[in-house]
C-alpha cells in the first residue's frame, strides 16, 4: 500500500508578484496575509481557488493573491463567484466584499446569496466607512458619526450584517476581528469546511478615515471584558479572568459574575445549530453585551449547485438528451 | 388578397379577437397548426394587452390571433384580416377599422347584449338590421356561447366550464369555412387535457359542432380551400422565436461541447426563453432565475469566466441594467452572449408589443469607447441560427455579442424546414492549458482574442478585472499611452469580426434605382412590398442588416450604387442615422413606432412616393 504525501504549503505559495497598496498599517493587510495563512492550511493548490471581489479598498485584494482572481464592479461579486461556482464546481471560491460593497449597492445580492446557498465563502471586511472614495459614512457606520457626507453626523441607524445574513437564512455566519489574526485564520478554515454559503464578517479599522472604530472591544488591555468567544460545545464565559458568564433570562441573555475556573451549571453551552441560540448571541449589541466572536451559526443544507445538478441528472433519465429528436417534435408534415 | 366568390384562394388573412380570457391565443395555435398541416406557408401575429386579464369585454383587454397563410411563399402575418372572428363588441370594436372590405366577419351574437356594447363604447347594436355600421362586409352572426351550452348540455360540468369551450366550436366554424382536417386539433387536445377526459371529450364535441352547423346550417356560401405552398421539400414544423432561440442555443452547445448557464430575471417578453430552456435541463443547460438583472448578467458573466457559455436575455428595461457589468465583460473581454427581445418603450412603455428601440444603446449605451457585436435575427426561424452564430463570435473573439432580437419574432411562428444538425458545422474552442509563456491579455494575432482559461487550470494563474490593464501581462496600470492602445485594440478587435461575417445580399431587383434597407423582423413586410411593386412593373431592391456591428464589408459600396436610399425601422431613425453618419449619403426613412409590426402598404406607399420624388428630379 502507497502512501502519497500530502504537499505541505505556506502562506507565501499564495501571493501574487504584485506589491500590496493599501494604505500603510491598513488591517486589510492582515486579513490578506490570514487568508494565505487559512489556504496553506487547507493544502489545496493555488490553481484551485478563486478569489472574486467588488470594489472598494478590499476588494483589491485578489490582486495580491497568487490564486485565480476577478475584480469585478462595485456590489457584484457574489452572482459573479455564483455564476463561477455553477460554472466549476470543484473550484474553491472565495468573496471578498466590504460594508458598503455588500450591504448598500450589493445589498439585494447579499439577501438572496443565503437562500441559494451556494458553496462559497463571503468575507466581508467590515470598516464602517467608505474608505476608497475618502471617507463617506456606510450602511454600518454608527448613527451620530461625523464624516464627509454628514457634516452634522449620520442620521441613519447602522445595518446589522450579522442580523441580515441570520435573517436571510445564512447556513454558516461567523464573525471576528482582524486583530485576532490566528482566530482569523481559524474561521477562514472553517467557513471554508463548511459546504454551504459562508459568511465571515470581519471588523476592519481603516486607520485614515475611521481610526479606532472597534477599540471599544478590540483594543488589547480591555478587549476581554468586551468581547465573548463564541465556541461550540463551549459554555458562553467572557472577561479578562473568564468571570462572567452568560445565562438564559427574559428572551435574552443576562451576564452574571462567576467564579474563575468554576462554570455553574446555568451558563448557557453554546450550540451552533440551535436557532434560538443563535438568535439571542446575534442579537447581543455592544456595550450593553460583549461582541460574539467565533462561529455563530453553522446548519448544513442543501447547496444550490448541487440541486441544480441532481435536477439536471434527473432531467437526464427521465428524458434522454436528442437534440435532433427535440427540433423534430410536435406536428410534423413532409414537403416534397 | 381578399376573399372573393371561388373555391380556391391563393393568400388568406384570419384574425381572431376577442377578451383576453377567451383563449385566443390557443385558437389561433391551434388554426395555426392546421395550416401548417396542410401545407401552407403562414406568418402569425399574437398581440395581446400586458394586462393578465384585463375587465371583461373591455376594449383594452382584447386580445387577437391574426395569420396569414398562402399557396405561395409569404414573408408576413398580413396587413389587415380579410376574415374577422370576433368574440364579443370589444373585439369587434377595436378592429372593425382593420377588416378589408368586402371582408367576412363572423361574431358570437350572445354576446351583443346591451351591457357588453355599452362596455365596448357602441351607441347602437351594430348587428341589428337597419344599422350600417357593418354594411360593407359580410357578417355572419352566430350564437356561439348557445350553442355551446346546447351542445353540452349531457355533460356533467359546470356552466363556466361549459363556457369555456366556445373557442373550440369557433375554431371548428373556421376550420370548415377553409376545409380544414380536425384531426391535428383532437391530436392536441388529446395530450392537453390526458388527465382531464370530460373536459377533452367536451372540447371535442364544441370543436365537431362548429364544424357541423356549418355544413348543416349553410351557414357560408362557399367553402374555401388555400392549396399547398411549394415549399422546399423536407420535413417540416412550427416553430416561433422563443422556441427557435432557445433551440438554437442548445444547438450551439452541442456543437462547442459546451454546457450552459442562462441567468434570467422575469421580463416581458424575455422570460419565454428562461421557461423554454429551464425545462430542457437534460441538455446541460443550467438556468438561473436571479434576483435582478445586474445578478443575471453578472452571473453568466462568471459562468463565461468559469469556461461555460454565459448566456442571458432581457428586454429594454433589463438591459438599461445591465449596461455596467457588459462593459466588465467588454474590459475582461469573455465571451458572454445578451439577448435583448425588444419591446415599446421609453421606461415601462408597452411590455407586450414590439419595436426597434435599443439599437443605439447596443452599439453606443454604454460609458466609454466600448464595442460589442451586434446581431438581429430577422424571421421566428432565423432566431435559431442567430444564437449559433452570437456563440460563435463571442467565443472566437472573446467578446460580450448582443442580439437584438424582436417581441414580435418571439411570439410569431412560421413554417420551418427542420435542421440536420449533422449538416452544422462544430464551432471550435480551445482553453488555454500551456502555462508556458502565458500572458492574460497577449492576443491572437488574427482575431486579437486574448486566450480562453478554464479557472482551475494549473499554472495559469492569474486575475482579471474592470482596472486597466498592461497590454500583454495584464497588470493594473494607469500608463497613458497603454490605455490609448488598449482602447484601440478593443475596438478593433471587435472591428476585425468584419472578416468572418457573409457580405449583404440584395434582394429584389439590383438595377433598381431605389434601394430600402431595415433590418429584424420588418424583412417580412419589406420583401413583401419589394415583390409587389417589382411584380407591378416598378424597380426596387432592398438588403436586410443581419450583423450591425460590425456593419458588413459590401455595405458602403451598395449603398452607393442606388440613386436612393430609403431606410426602414420600427424606431425613429436610429440606423438611418448610423448609416448617415457612416457613408456620408442622403437617406429617406420611413418609421414606424405603433407597437405593430410595419403593413406592407405602408412599404408600398413608401416606395411609391420615394420613386415619385425620383422622377422628379
Amino acid at each position: 500500500m502507497s502512501t502519497t504525501k500530502q504537499t505541505e504549503y505556506k502562506a507565501d505559495d499564495f501571493k501574487s508578484d504584485a506589491e500590496p497598496r493599501w494604505c500603510p498599517g491598513c488591517e486589510d493587510y492582515a486579513i490578506l496575509k490570514a487568508v494565505q495563512m487559512a489556504m496553506a492550511q487547507i493544502g489545496r493548490p493555488k490553481n484551485e481557488h478563486a478569489v472574486v471581489s467588488g470594489i472598494g479598498c478590499s476588494s483589491r485584494l485578489p490582486y495580491y493573491m497568487g490564486t485565480y482572481g476577478f475584480h469585478t464592479i462595485h456590489g457584484r461579486p457574489i452572482p459573479v463567484a455564483t455564476g463561477l461556482k455553477i460554472s466549476n464546481p470543484e473550484l474553491a471560491v472565495w468573496v471578498v466584499t466590504g460594508d458598503g460593497d455588500a450591504i448598500s449597492i450589493g445589498g439585494n445580492h447579499f439577501v438572496h446569496a443565503f437562500r441559494r446557498n451556494v458553496d462559497m465563502n463571503i468575507l466581508l471586511f467590515d470598516n464602517r466607512i467608505y474608505g476608497l472614495t475618502k471617507g463617506q459614512y456606510s450602511p454600518t457606520s454608527q448613527k451620530g458619526m461625523i464624516n464627509k457626507t454628514a457634516p452634522y453626523g449620520t442620521i441613519e441607524e447602522p445595518s446589522d450584517p450579522v442580523g441580515l445574513a441570520l435573517e436571510c437564512g445564512a447556513s454558516f455566519i461567523a464573525q471576528i476581528s482582524a486583530s485576532y489574526v490566528k482566530e482569523l485564520v481559524d474561521l477562514l478554515v472553517q467557513a471554508y469546511n463548511h459546504k454551504g454559503t459562508s459568511f465571515l464578517h470581519i471588523y476592519q479599522n481603516c486607520y485614515i478615515y475611521n481610526d479606532n472604530a472597534f477599540d471599544d472591544f478590540t483594543e488589547r488591555s480591555i478587549r476581554d471584558d468586551n468581547n465573548i468567544k463564541i465556541e461550540h460545545g463551549k459554555p458562553l464565559v467572557f472577561g479578562k479572568n473568564l468571570d462572567k458568564g452568560l445565562v438564559v433570562g427574559y428572551g435574552k441573555f443576562d451576564i452574571v459574575d462567576i467564579e474563575p475556573g468554576n462554570v455553574p451549571d446555568n451558563v448557557v453551552v453554546y450550540d451552533e445549530t440551535d436557532s434560538v441560540l443563535i438568535r439571542m448571541v446575534t442579537d447581543m449589541k455592544f456595550p450593553e453585551y460583549p461582541v460574539p466572536m467565533g462561529v455563530l451559526k453553522k446548519t448544513l443544507r442543501a447547496t444550490f449547485e448541487d440541486s441544480l445538478e441532481s435536477q439536471i441528472e434527473l432531467a437526464k433519465s427521465k428524458f434522454p438528451p436528442d437534440l435532433q429528436k427535440l427540433l423534430s417534435s410536435g406536428e410534423t408534415w413532409e414537403v416534397k | 388578397m381578399g376573399i372573393h366568390k371561388e373555391d380556391i384562394l391563393e393568400t388568406v388573412t384570419v384574425k381572431f379577437a376577442g377578451d383576453s380570457g377567451d383563449g385566443i391565443q390557443l385558437t389561433g395555435d391551434q388554426f395555426g397548426n392546421t395550416t401548417a398541416v396542410v401545407g401552407n406557408d403562414f406568418a402569425t401575429f399574437p398581440d395581446f394587452p400586458s394586462e393578465i386579464r384585463a375587465p371583461q369585454g373591455t376594449t383594452y383587454g382584447v386580445s387577437s390571433y391574426q395569420i396569414q397563410f398562402a399557396s405561395k411563399d409569404i414573408y408576413t402575418p398580413g396587413d389587415t384580416p380579410d376574415v374577422l372572428v370576433c368574440f364579443n363588441p370589444a373585439a369587434l370594436k377595436v378592429n372593425l377599422s382593420t377588416v378589408n372590405k368586402g371582408g367576412i366577419i363572423v361574431v358570437n351574437e350572445d354576446e351583443f347584449t346591451d351591457k357588453n356594447l355599452k362596455k365596448a363604447g357602441f351607441d347602437s347594436n351594430p348587428l341589428d338590421l337597419n344599422d350600417r355600421t357593418l354594411a360593407d362586409f359580410r357578417v355572419h352572426k352566430i350564437p356561439i356561447t348557445k350553442l355551446t351550452v346546447e351542445a353540452l348540455d349531457d355533460f356533467d360540468m359546470g356552466h363556466k366550464d361549459k363556457l369555456r369551450c366556445k373557442n373550440f366550436l369557433a375554431l371548428g366554424i373556421v376550420a370548415w369555412l377553409f376545409s380544414r382536417p380536425l384531426e391535428p386539433i383532437e391530436s392536441f387536445l388529446k395530450s392537453k387535457f390526458s388527465k382531464k377526459p370530460m373536459i377533452l371529450e367536451a372540447n371535442v364535441k364544441a370543436l365537431h359542432t362548429g364544424f357541423n352547423i356549418c355544413d348543416t346550417m349553410e351557414i357560408f356560401p362557399v367553402m374555401y380551400t388555400v392549396p399547398p405552398a411549394k415549399l422546399e421539400p423536407g420535413t417540416y414544423r412550427n416553430i416561433n422565436g422563443a422556441l427557435a432561440t432557445a433551440y438554437g442555443l442548445l444547438a450551439a452547445s452541442e456543437k462547442i461541447d459546451l454546457p450552459i448557464v442562462y441567468s434570467g430575471y422575469p421580463i416581458t417578453p424575455a422570460s419565454e426563453i428562461l421557461h423554454v430552456l429551464a425545462a430542457l435541463k437534460q441538455f446541460n443547460v443550467y438556468t438561473i432565475q436571479t434576483e435582478d438583472e445586474i445578478a443575471a448578467i453578472t452571473m453568466a458573466l462568471g459562468a463565461a469566466y468559469g469556461g461555460s457559455l454565459g448566456i442571458t436575455g432581457s428586454s429594454g428595461p433589463g438591459l438599461a441594467l445591465k449596461i455596467e457589468a457588459l462593459n466588465l465583460a467588454v474590459m475582461t473581454e469573455l465571451p458572454l452572449v445578451v439577448f435583448d427581445y425588444m419591446r415599446s418603450g421609453i421606461s415601462t412603455g408597452m411590455p407586450t408589443k414590439t419595436e426597434q428601440g435599443d439599437l443605439g444603446m447596443a452599439l453606443f449605451g454604454r460609458p466609454s469607447d466600448s464595442h460589442v457585436i451586434v446581431l438581429a435575427p430577422s424571421t421566428a426561424a432565423d432566431c435559431f441560427w442567430i444564437s449559433i452564430e452570437a456563440v460563435r463570435l463571442a467565443t472566437k473573439y472573446m467578446t460580450p455579442v448582443v442580439v437584438l432580437s424582436e417581441g414580435f419574432l418571439i411570439s410569431s411562428s412560421e413554417p420551418w424546414k427542420i435542421p440536420n444538425l449533422k449538416e452544422i458545422p462544430k464551432i471550435k474552442t480551445s482553453f488555454r492549458t500551456n502555462p508556458k509563456g502565458y500572458l492574460p491579455y497577449k492576443r491572437n494575432k488574427e482575431t486579437l482574442a486574448r486566450d480562453w482559461v478554464r479557472i482551475g487550470t494549473k499554472g495559469l494563474e492569474h486575475t482579471i478585472g474592470g482596472l486597466e490593464k498592461t497590454n500583454e501581462t495584464g497588470d493594473v496600470t494607469q500608463d497613458p499611452d497603454n490605455h490609448d492602445l488598449m482602447t484601440r485594440l478593443r475596438a478593433e478587435k471587435v472591428q476585425r469580426v468584419v472578416n468572418d461575417i457573409p457580405d449583404l445580399e440584395i434582394i429584389g431587383d439590383k438595377n433598381a434605382d431605389l434601394l430600402l434597407v431595415g433590418w429584424g423582423s420588418t424583412l417580412g413586410s419589406m420583401r413583401a412590398a419589394i415583390e409587389a411593386v417589382n411584380g407591378a412593373g416598378k424597380k426596387v431592391a432592398m438588403i436586410n442588416i443581419r450583423y450591425l456591428n460590425p456593419l458588413p464589408r459590401n455595405l458602403g459600396n451598395i449603398l452607393r450604387k442606388f440613386k436612393k436610399v430609403g431606410v426602414v425601422e420600427l424606431n425613429l431613425g436610429q440606423l438611418n442615422t448610423i448609416i448617415r453618419s457612416k457613408f456620408l449619403i442622403d437617406t429617406s426613412f420611413l418609421g414606424r413606432v405603433t407597437g405593430q409590426p410595419i403593413y406592407v402598404s405602408e412599404l408600398t406607399n413608401f416606395i411609391n412616393r420615394e420613386l415619385e420624388s425620383l422622377k422628379e428630379h
